[in-house]
């Protein structure tokens, strides 16, 4: 098994029309057949796209229109950030479940708006500010490089595009693989949080083990390092490494992710290491460790 | 993005906010005609910088028993003496770290008569995705201090950005500051101005630090402090007028212009990263080393080869860099382009420290290649781990 997303999952994509939409759809196609099934674009709708390979997707001029052509329960959002908060609520309304936004530099109060738009539906955003996510072998959706994939038995999650690949890569080298890696986004205001794919990899038998990224800023990783606290009690623990990253960071200054800043002295490293220790979690000092840290926790 | 306590008065007075009448003044030569302007005979001159602490702040070229960066004065000559000795010196704060801020700007503010201090917050409440008010009855001081020590006295509020607030949160906001007759009647035409403002202007913090109540029992604005959320400058631009380059580094304007997430920091090996999470922990790696990094640089994802080149040019440019390390995972980032820019930057302007680079993921051994025949001397590196050793022990050399 894997999380969210299969080979069945079929994605329509907001934005395809675009430069960094295009390219990306090209690059899910050719991951092991992801079904991108069409894209949207209101002025653009009963036109077709082209990819560079002559690859070519309908295209529709709403969501709903999409999702009821396609039969599609993903939607992937390239829109630039001015129009992303529109489209990602124009999903939410299209009923999507699962709602992926790559775009970086939403506003915050957008994304505010969406959020309690978000939790009066029954739609999963992953985003904004993501890479994605993908379930290897079978679908990837968003911008992460399908190459260093490999299936297998690691959940990975994390708030960092780069750092994911730093752990895909890490553990596809120890030969553990992945079910499935998700990275949730940088931003202060998102759809999902560590705990919520931390829950959904508990309960999936093939994962085995789990990799969590966190970042400064915020409490979300002392949030998951309670509710892994308190899932153990119940009985529910997996061998789990881990990484903060802004160990060195200064306080008050934003590290390039919106979300990745230390303010009124609460979201630094520190505190988030200590929590996540004290959850079980082996923090690697290192993001050059990740694969044999998590092979260290998997010996017990 | 920042700005300085008179334009966010100035900018709360547009929303109908009870803010003292108040003048800024950038020479000593205007503070007699600023201070005129006012109805006296209570005066109060204040420092004009991006830091808090202000106050209790030392100005470098004065004495250690000189006064702080906001004075009183009760008279106008008071006022021109306070502006001519604050004026062009440095002010160090809690804030500033040691090197201090220049003063270009004061702010010349009709004095109050104080009966209690408050504080009041909103900023973005990252549990629940909302605008919250914090709220303490323990203004004017260090409210990070009153959160450790008596987190009891701090109070937030989030609010439903699809009500807005309501009568509830006005009320739980009055109860807690424990305002009555005059101070409760302003506050609740005050706490809806002031989230207004914070949502219409995509502000990321508002700080009135204090909030008074004045002796007459009204409520005023006596310092405010607004951050706003870069994301939105885009539909701002009267707000994107508002900012003083002079209070930001050089490096960090020059990398702005090349939509480049830079921040400039103080240790002597400089950095060149995709991605803000690997940004970050290879600085953190580098410190793990026992070296300190010069600075945080994501050239993000899509970068081309002239943005690449002009991120490398800006790290050269510092001084203070002994060595440089370019750590890119090539995802959309592909590790030609990197190489590519990275030979254009050395050809234009040089290198003259010691460069360790690790390339790994998309078009790796393309761009490997590209820096093998540059015929530049570029230590490569396998891993992030062994190029922080590497990098670390060229500049020990």
């Amino acid at each position: 098994m894997s999380i969210l997303i299969d080979k069945n999952t079929k994605v329509l994509v907001q934005g395809l029309t675009g430069k960094t939409g295009t390219f990306h759809t090209e690059q899910a196609l050719a991951y092991h057949g992801t079904q991108m099934v069409g894209g949207i674009h209101p002025k653009k709708g009963g036109e077709n796209w082209t990819g560079a390979k002559g690859e070519t997707l309908p295209i529709f001029a709403s969501v709903s229109e999409g999702r009821e052509e396609t039969g599609a329960t993903a939607s992937v959002v390239y829109v630039p950030p001015a129009g992303a908060a529109a489209a990602i609520i124009e999903a939410i309304e299209a009923e999507m479940e699962l709602i992926v936004c790559i775009t970086e530099g939403i506003p915050v109060m957008d994304m505010v708006k969406v959020k309690a738009r978000l939790e009066k539906s029954k739609s999963r955003l992953i985003g904004p500010n993501c890479p994605g996510l993908v379930t290897p072998d079978e679908c990837k959706i968003g911008i992460m490089p399908g190459s260093i994939f490999r299936k297998g038995s690691v959940g990975v999650v994390s708030r960092s595009g780069t750092l994911t690949y730093e752990a895909v890569f890490q553990t596809s080298n120890a030969g553990l693989g992945q079910t499935t890696a998700v990275g949730i986004g940088g931003d202060p205001v998102k759809g999902t949080e560590f705990i919520d794919i931390l829950e959904m990899f508990l309960a999936d038998d093939e994962t085995k083990s789990i990799i969590m990224i966190g970042e400064i800023g915020g409490s979300a990783e002392e949030d998951a390092a309670q509710f892994l606290r308190d899932e153990a009690k119940r009985g529910r623990s997996k061998p789990m490494a881990g990484f903060i990253a802004g160990r060195t960071a200064p306080a008050g200054r934003t590290m390039g992710h919106a979300g990745a800043v230390i303010s009124g002295g609460k979201g630094g490293a520190e505190d988030k290491i200590a929590a996540m220790e004290a959850a079980g979690i082996r923090v690697s000092p290192s993001p050059a460790r990740l694969g044999t840290t998590l092979v260290e926790a998997l010996k017990g | 993005m920042n700005i300085h306590e008179y334009q966010a008065k100035a900018l709360l007075k547009t929303f109908g906010a009870p803010v003292a009448e108040g003048v800024p003044i950038f020479s000593a030569d205007e503070a007699e005609a600023a201070a005129k302007q006012l109805p006296g005979p209570l005066y109060v001159v204040k420092s004009q910088i991006h830091a808090g602490g202000r106050g209790k702040g030392k100005f470098t070229e004065l004495g250690a028993d000189s006064k702080g960066g906001v004075r009183l004065a009760k008279s106008i000559e008071e006022v021109v003496a306070h502006a001519k000795e604050m004026l062009g010196n440095t002010l160090v704060t809690k804030q500033t770290g040691e090197a201090g801020k220049q003063v270009n700007r004061l702010y010349i503010e009709d004095g109050a008569d104080i009966d209690r201090e408050l504080y009041l917050s909103i900023l973005i409440d990252r549990t629940v995705g909302r605008p919250a008010f914090v709220v303490s009855t323990e203004g004017g001081m260090d409210i990070e201090a009153v959160a450790h020590d008596t987190p009891e006295k701090i109070i937030t509020v989030a609010v439903d950005p699809e009500t807005g607030l309501t009568q509830s949160d006005l009320d739980t906001l009055t109860s807690s500051l424990k305002l009555e007759g005059e101070a409760k009647a302003d506050g609740e035409k005050l706490f809806p101005i002031l989230y207004k403002a914070f949502v219409e202007t995509d502000m990321s913090l508002l700080e009135v630090n204090p909030l008074i109540v004045m002796t007459d029992g009204r409520l005023r604005v006596l310092d405010a402090k607004v951050s706003f959320d870069g994301n939105a400058m885009f539909r701002h631009d009267d707000i994107r007028q508002l900012r003083d380059e002079t209070e930001e580094d050089a490096k960090e304007i020059e990398a702005s212009k090349w939509d480049l997430a830079y921040v400039a920091l103080d240790g002597n090996i400089g950095c060149m990263v995709n991605g803000a999470g690997l940004a970050m922990a290879t600085m953190d790696i580098i410190k793990l080393y026992g070296k300190e990094p010069a600075n945080f640089c994501d050239v993000g994802g899509g970068a081309g080869k002239e943005k690449v080149a002009a991120a490398f040019k800006i790290i050269t440019a510092d001084p203070k860099v002994e060595g440089i390390l370019v750590n890119i995972f090539g995802g959309i980032m592909k590790c030609d382009v990197i190489a590519e820019g990275v030979v254009a930057a050395v050809q234009e302007v040089g290198l003259k420290v010691p460069l360790v680079v690790r390339l790994e993921g998309t078009n790796v051994d393309l761009g490997k290649k590209i820096l093998n025949e540059s015929g530049l001397a570029i230590t490569a590196a396998d891993d992030l781990d062994d190029a922080a050793k590497k990098i670390v022990a060229a500049i020990q050399a």
